[in-house]
This record gives structure tokens, sequence and C-alpha cells, in this order.
């Protein structure tokens, strides 16, 4: 009798997807203002809007692709469903509907930060000042997650955040080193020079793995050294291999609960994550990097897909 | 478990209170003599000549039953029961026990006002109360089954036909099913004033999907917890169990055969202005909480979508009325019903609370024609009596009510929550006569009744303590056999004067005491 309601589910996984999105977003604002500057100093915004497939929908709404355009884009505006404002929102939507599911510390907290990121306007979001403010949306998201892991009943709710959590973990992973890892390729005449460093050290932050990349590579610095942190060390929670080993997890914890015991899960997109997770920097960039993210990223889709036809039956949702 | 909870929710504030509570000296002590009660906090309350629920009728012997916690509330100084009040009303907020209100542009959550003083039933009164429910409560199942098989009591010409088959809650499609033990009406909400005379009297039936009960038993447990020693050894009978009741009903109402039904609660969703009711009883009950879009109608059976795959459902109280229950068969706008789930049900296999077509026996004209109901089908005069009720589709009560305008409340038949009620005493010329054309336009639409003197309780305001008018709203469960919540919710029309207790028009609640 212990069963669980589908949209619940889905609710409970999709908060993590909307705080972890919106975490993300602060990140990587805050980092493109403070260290992606070129050598004028000039910084520049674009790789943001290709990191989420956004140039089109932003092109319809501002004219530059400047800072102040950019940041607004992506904090307030609230027609844009990637904006910091939306993800928040829909996490709290998504809460709203489990209240009763997770603990109140969980409800309030997020109650109260989707209230405050909806109050925040135009004057909130100054660039002299945005480091602070991306600093106080990262709190809010890793208040959250705190609270979560501190308080909810691990059950099966629990394992679909988990899901969520890795699965959007990696998709972030994966979209930021395929939008620079290209772009930051040294020509043959920059190798060694400054801002290839800079540059190398802003991916690194913008996927919060700085101190851990410090902590294994304490002299060196190239591109494959980066990447290869980044998409492969098991130690480094963001990385490819790390969020697969996780969502393997989560999933084999998923199908101990007594009510899913008949449930047959096994997609052929998990064994193929895992084995994705396995290889290691040289075959990448033999196989070619672009296409090794691309797939990732579809074995990350096609597993989404299955827990939705598994667990959340969308079979049944009307069309 | 209770108890620690309760233990660890303990602020310092309450420790405060506690301390200030011994140094209140004589407090705890029984009362000595009338010669104080000048100097208590009802010192300068008046009922005005209505029947007081603290004190009794005006004129007589204050109550025994309530002496000792009027003595115990005598003896509060007001800056205590302020404080405590405030404290009430600052948890309600943070627990979000709010409902919803729908102006022209927005929808506001507010708090339901919550007076910190008891309404108190003696277990006389009570007695009185519960045999009269369980009385409506099974001529009104009996009437319901009548209406949907052989209509015996419009042949006897004791109801007029029109009056049930004209009725636009009446459903066809109920013809001829049986239900398990004849049980339509699951849950049921009647509303009782009490006149001058201190008489219960029955205002309104609700039948459909009764709503406030949730504020019964959260209020209980906000008074115990801002008034331990108000309540402490006072023999209070619980409500807490009514989860419990209400998820035994209704596995008595599944469909035959079902060993251990799965129940489920069907709410419109977050944006209705109940929801925190919704999940409130899921919650008591410990039922999933769905909406139409979790449920399917497939292999003929109503399944609930989950985790584990497609799930039979046997039993859902539904929160949503008839019209949206089933696109297929009722409103095809509907989106926040089931698809075929009235075909299921039809054919047995899915148990709706309340059933379907409920709505013929709560109509406010149908009111009117109660006493004659109960004697029909149970051969015993009603225990609870109804107001006086003049009938606009009656020619007589059509005369009656245009030229005694200025002294009845005239209501809409049609309408809940206190809408388009014109009260004859309070109403401007022009609103009376606004009234009169509307009921000239369509008088089947239209009952009047006398001004009651709904009885009034001690309520705290801004000025201390005042006589506010109170209703009360006792629910009934059925499955195999009825049982009444012992108390109700009691709502007060906190506005000085006003006789309308409805939340939509400025009403609060109160706990409600039922004493062993």
């Amino acid at each position: 009798m212990n069963s669980l309601l589908s949209r619940f589910a889905e609710n409970s996984l999709w908060i993590a997807r909307y705080i972890e999105r919106a975490e993300n977003l602060a990140r990587i604002l805050d980092v493109n203002e403070t260290f992606a500057r070129d050598e004028q100093g000039a910084s520049n915004w674009l790789p943001i809007l290709q990191l989420h497939q956004d140039e089109k929908r932003f092109a319809g709404r501002y004219r530059t692709v400047d800072a102040a355009n950019v940041v607004r884009f992506y904090i307030l505006d609230d027609q844009n469903p990637n904006s910091i404002s939306c993800c928040v929102r829909a996490a709290r939507e998504n809460a709203r509907s489990i209240r009763h599911l997770i603990s109140l510390e969980t409800w309030t907290q997020l109650n109260v930060f989707y209230n405050w990121v909806a109050s925040l306007n135009r004057r909130h979001v100054n660039l002299n000042d945005l480091s602070r403010l991306c600093a106080r949306i990262k709190e809010g998201c890793q208040l959250h997650y705190g609270i979560v892991n501190g308080t909810l009943y691990r059950d099966q709710i629990w394992s679909f955040y988990r899901l969520g959590t890795f699965i959007e973990l990696c998709d972030q992973t994966t979209r930021l080193v395929d939008i620079k890892y290209h772009s930051l390729l040294p020509q043959h005449e920059d190798v060694g020079k400054p801002i290839d460093v800079a540059q190398w050290n802003a991916v690194l932050r913008s996927a919060s793995a700085y101190h851990g990349y410090r902590r294994v590579y304490p002299h060196e610095m190239t591109p494959r050294t980066v990447a290869s942190f980044i998409l492969l060390d098991l130690r480094f929670p963001r990385s490819v291999t790390h969020c697969a080993w996780q969502i393997g997890h989560a999933v084999e914890g998923l199908l101990q609960n007594a009510d899913l015991e008949r449930v047959n899960f096994a997609p052929a997109a998990l064994d193929g994550l895992s084995e994705l997770a396995a290889w290691d920097i040289e075959r990448i960039i033999g196989f070619g990097m672009h296409e090794y993210l691309d797939q990732v990223q579809l074995r990350l889709i096609e597993l989404s897909e299955a827990i939705d036809e598994t667990f959340f039956l969308s079979r049944y949702s009307a069309a | 478990m209770t108890f620690c909870y309760d233990r660890a929710k303990r602020s310092p504030q309450d420790w405060r209170q506690q301390t200030a509570k011994t140094t209140d000296s004589g407090y705890e002590r029984p009362q000595q003599g009338m010669n104080q009660a000048s100097s208590d906090i009802f010192g300068d309350y008046d009922p005005n000549g209505y029947f007081c629920e603290m004190f009794g009728a005006p004129g007589a012997e204050p109550l025994t039953a309530t002496e000792l916690i009027r003595s115990r509330l005598g003896r509060m100084r007001s800056t205590t029961l302020k404080r405590r009040a405030k404290a009430t009303d600052r948890e309600l907020f943070n627990l979000g026990i709010t409902f919803t209100v729908y102006s022209e542009r927005d929808a506001i959550d507010r708090v339901l006002p919550f007076d910190v003083i008891p309404r108190v039933i003696s277990a006389d009164d009570w007695s009185t109360v519960e045999a009269g429910c369980i009385q409506r409560v099974t001529a009104i199942n009996r009437f319901i089954e009548d209406v949907y098989h052989e209509r015996k009591i419009i042949r006897d010409g004791i109801v007029p036909a029109d009056l049930v088959l004209g009725n636009a809650n009446y459903r066809s499609e109920m013809q001829g099913m049986d239900l398990p033990h004849g049980t339509y009406v699951a849950i049921a909400g009647i509303d009782l004033v009490r006149d001058t005379d201190g008489r219960f009297k029955v205002l309104e039936d609700n039948a459909r999907t009764p709503s406030g009960v949730s504020y019964v038993v959260e209020n209980r447990h906000l008074m115990l917890r801002a008034f331990p020693d108000l309540a402490d050894r006072i023999g209070i009978r619980q409500v807490s169990n009514y989860g419990m009741k209400l998820r035994q009903a209704l596995a008595e109402i599944a469909p035959a055969g079902v060993e251990q039904p799965r129940i489920v609660l069907l709410s419109p969703g977050v944006f209705n202005s109940a929801y925190f009711e919704h999940v409130f009883l899921a919650r008591e009950m410990g039922v999933p909480l769905v909406e139409g879009r979790d449920l399917v109608v497939e292999d003929g059976f109503v399944q609930m979508k989950t985790t584990s795959g497609l799930k039979r459902v046997d039993v859902i109280y539904r929160r949503i009325d008839d019209d949206f229950l089933d696109p297929a068969q009722f409103n095809p706008e509907s989106m926040l019903g089931v698809k075929g789930i009235f075909e299921v049900y039809a054919n047995g296999r899915v148990a709706l609370a309340n059933a379907v077509g409920t709505g013929v026996a709560d109509d406010k004209a149908l009111y009117a024609y109660m006493p004659r109901i109960i004697r029909y089908y149970l051969a015993e005069d009603a225990i609870l009596d109804n107001v006086e009720t003049h009938l606009c589709r009656e020619p007589e009560g059509l005369a009656y009510t245009l030229d005694h305008m200025e002294e009845l409340v005239v209501k809409p038949v049609g309408e809940s929550g206190g809408y388009g009620v014109v009260v004859g005493p309070r109403a401007s010329k022009a609103e009376i006569e606004e009234a009169r054309k509307r009921i000239e336009a369509r008088p089947e639409n239209y009952i009047s009744q006398p001004v009651v003197g709904l009885s009034v309780c001690p309520t705290l305001v801004d000025g201390g303590i005042e006589p506010r008018h109170v209703d009360l709203r006792p629910y009934i469960l059925t499955g195999k056999e009825s049982w009444v919540l012992p108390g109700g919710l009691t709502r007060v029309a906190l506005r000085k004067g006003s006789l309308v207790v409805n939340s939509s028009q400025g009403g609060g609640t109160k706990d409600t005491w039922v004493l062993e």
C-alpha cells in the first residue's frame, strides 16, 4: 500500500533539477563577470547563451549581447524559462504539490528564497555588485540541498530527488565543457600564454572544480588535465563519472523499495552512461570531445525518457 | 510521540506564560462567590437579550456546565488573553492554515480569524444535537435513494415532483443505481443555530461537499497549546480521531467484495480555496491526495498512476462537484475530473463520496420539506426543528414574503457561502426594492425566513470581551452507520451585530468544546 503517486515522484525530481540549474547559472554568471575577460579586459557573454542554447530567445528580446542584458536575461527575465527567477519559481511550485512529503523546513526555506528572488528588480542587479548577488543565490540553493539532505525521509521521494540532482549536474557539466573546450583549445602560438590559464581557471571555477583540481594537479594546467578532471574524476562531484555512479546508485536504491520490487527498470541508457564514464581522456580526445559529450547527452535524454515511461507513466498523459 | 513533540515545541515565551500564571494570585482557585464577578473580564459582558453559549438564557441562572470554564477565564487578565490570542494568530499563519479569498483581480491567502474563547456545549445539549443530526442524515439518505429508485415520496404527494426532478442538481444518470448500505451522503454538515430560547434549529443541510472540518481539529490543537490551563481536567470530547473515522466510513462504502480498499482524496488542486483542508484530510486518513490527472480509467477500473504502475482505486473522497467529475458524462470542458469515471461508478466498480446527485437533498427549497421527509421515512418527529420557511415558489409563501420583506431574511436557493442573502431589518430601502424585483422575476429561486436571534458567545475583540453571534456545523459520517464528530465548527460573526458567519463575509471560528 506504500505506493507513490507518479506526479509526486516527478515533482521531487524536478525540484532538484531546477535548484541545481539555478545554482549553476548563478555560478556561471559570477565567474564570467570575474574571470572570463580577454586581453583587453572585456568579457565575452556569448558562450553563456550558447551554453543554454538561448541565442534565439535572447535575440528576440534584447539587442546587444552585453553584460547588463545577459545578466538581466538570466536572473530576472520571467519570459525566459531558463532564468534563475523562473527556475526557483518552478522548484517552489513543485515543492508546493508535495508539501506533505517534505519537511516543513524544506518548504519554508524554499518559499522564503522564492519570495526573495521574486522581489529582485533591475536595481538589485548591479553589475558592480553581481558577485555578491550571485553568492546569495548560490547560498539559497545550497541551503536547500542542506535541508533536504538533513531532513528528507529516505524513501522513493529521496531516490527521485537524487536522480534529478545528478542528471542535471551531468547535463550541466557536459554542456559547459562542450562550449568551452573548443573555443579554448590553444592555437599554436598561444600555448602557455597567461590568458589561456585564466580562461581555464574560469572553466574550473564555473564547475566549482578549482580547489579540487588544485589538489590533484598542483603544478599543471593543460586543456587535457582540466577536461580529464572535470569529466572523469570520480571524486569530483560534478564529473560525468561521479554523476553516472550516483545515478546508478540512486536507481539501485529506488528499486529496493518494496513497492517497486516487481518493476523492471534496466534501460540501456544506464549501462551506456556507465560505459562512457569509464573512458579515459586519451580515448575521448581520439574519439572527438564534442562527439563524446554528445553521446553522454544522448544517454541522459534516453534515461530521462525511460524514467518518464516506467515511473511517471507518461503514456497515460493526456495528449 | 505527540507529547514529546509538544514539549519540544515549547518556546521560552511559553515558559514566561507559565511563570505569569503562578504569580497571578488566585488564578487556579475555584470561584469564591459571586462578589468577584464584577472585577473579572466578564464584568461588563452583556448578551443583549440573546441566548449566550457561556451564560445561558437571558435572565436565567448562569449555566452550570460552563461554570468552571467561566471562572477560569474570568480570572485571566485581559492582557494575558490578548497575548495568547496573538500567539495563536501567528501560529496559524506560520503553519499555513489558510484559505484563499478570490476577489475580481487576485487571490490572497488569508488566515481564518480564530477566537480563543471556546464555545461550550453541555453533554445534555449535545445528545440532542447528535440524535437530531443522525436522524436527519438517515432521512436524507433514504430520501435520495427513493428519489433515484421508485420515487414513492413524490407519488405519495409529500414532495412536489418538480422540486426534485427540476432541481439543477438532480442527476437522472443515478436512476436505479444501488449503493452499498444506501449511503449517498457519507459526509454531511448540518448548519445549526440557536434561537433566543436556546433551542437548536437547523438552518441548512450540506449534502454535497461540506468543508471546514480541518478547522475543527486544528482549532483544538491550537487551543490545547495556547490554553492548557483552561482545558485542564474539564473533560472535553476529543476530535482528533476524525481522519480515522472518515477512513473507516469510506472503507465501508467500498464496492462489494473489496477487502482492503484503496482510498484516495480527489482535489481540484493547489489553487482551490480549500486545498489546505484537502492536504489535512489526506494526511489524517493516510491516503494519497490526487488530482484528476493522476487517475485514468483502464480495464474497467479507476486506476492511479504510481511509480510502480497503475493501481486500482476503490473509494474516492472527491472534493470536486458533480459537474466537473467526468468530462465524458457531465461538463465536457472539465480539466479537473477523470474521463470515463462515471461509467466505472455506474458499474459499481468504484465508490464516490459523496455520491453523484446528492445536491437534490440540500436545496434550500427542499429544506422546508425536511420535517415531513423525516416523518415519511422514519415515522418520527424531527428532533431538531427547522427555521420557519416561506417558499416563494408557492403563492402564499410569495405573498407573505413580499408583504414582510422588512422583517425577513431572503435567500436564493442555489447559492452557498452567504452570497445573495438579504437581511430585511438591516437592509436599506433600495436593497429591499432590488430584492423584491429579483424575487418577482424568479420566485422559485427564493425562500424567506424570519430573522433568527442567533445565540451569542463571549468573544475577544479590541475593546475586550463582547457578545458575537455564532452558529454550529456538526459533521456526520455515514458508512454502515452514522457517527457525529463531537464538536463541529463554530463560526462567529466578528463584526459587531452581524448575523453572517461565513468566512467569505468576515466570519471567524472558535473551538467547540463538547463536555463529557
